[in-house]
């Protein structure tokens, strides 16, 4: 392990904290709310490499593999959802879409 | 000097995404977000992990990154001035959550320095092993779940 595992979380800590800030002040705006997740998804990710680092075991990094295709597949389903909703109503405007039955 | 790549890499990754979050124009952002992923894929590579480091590459930056670009382009998303920009009124709300929430982070990782055991090291071979040996029922799962990604996306891209 190059460096201690606690600058790995700091800077894990940091990337995800950045991730749910981009969630919550742009909660208006679909793409930038799915990018706010790719970055949370990708500070846990480092969490795992971290963690596989400083154990030694590769179970870490299978873990991290695991998320990576996870947020493959949530991705593909999200932005199919953007362009169906964009196909309705012609925005990604998140308060465009408050009604239940339109 | 592996640990001052880590410090400067980790510094980039943290810039690039602080402009990304920050940025008006999406696909500006998109391509911060590809150079903070590609400096974590450094950094992946630096604690170990080639494999990851590699896929992050070509997964993250390569297929989901080139994705949203491709939605961003064909439903003509990139114009900045339609675009709504959250005033400071959502940014310092926002702001103050995310500090509490480091704080305790920080807190709770700084607080106890438990004596980790030191690793061994392992290469590519045993990773491939741990990951269709013990873990082929999560394989399995993972592509099922990619399979019903796919049949989701058809159906939800339909006219």
């Amino acid at each position: 392990m190059i460096v201690p595992l606690i600058h790995v979380l700091i800077l894990a800590g940091i990337l995800f904290i950045m991730g749910l800030l981009c969630v919550l002040v742009w909660r208006s705006n679909l793409i930038m709310i799915l990018i706010g997740i790719e970055i949370m998804l990708n500070a846990a990710m480092l969490v795992f490499v971290g963690g596989a680092g400083q154990w030694g075991g590769a179970d870490g990094q299978v873990f991290a593999l695991i998320i990576m295709a996870l947020t493959s597949a949530e991705v593909s389903l999200a932005l199919a959802l953007v362009v169906y909703l964009h196909r309705r109503r012609k925005t990604v405007n998140t308060d465009e879409f408050s009604d239940l039955k339109g | 000097m592996e640990a001052t790549i880590f410090y400067m890499l980790a510094a980039v990754a943290v810039i690039a995404t602080a402009f990304a979050i920050t940025e008006k124009h999406a696909v500006h952002a998109i391509v911060y977000l590809v150079t903070s992923f590609f400096s974590l894929a450094v950094i992946f590579y630096l604690l170990g992990a080639p494999l990851v480091a590699v896929f992050e590459v070509i997964i993250y930056a390569g297929a989901i990154m080139v994705l949203f670009l491709f939605v961003i382009m064909m439903l003509d998303l990139g114009h900045p001035e339609k675009a709504k920009r959250p005033g400071r009124l959502e940014w310092l709300p926002a702001a103050v959550l995310g500090a509490v929430i480091l704080g305790s982070i920080l807190v709770l990782v700084t607080a106890h320095h438990p004596a980790l055991p030191a690793g061994v090291s392992f290469g590519i071979r045993d990773f491939s092993l741990l990951l269709f040996g013990n873990y082929g029922i999560a394989v399995e799962v993972i592509s099922m779940q990619l399979l019903f990604a796919l049949v989701g996306a058809l159906y939800l891209g339909r006219r």
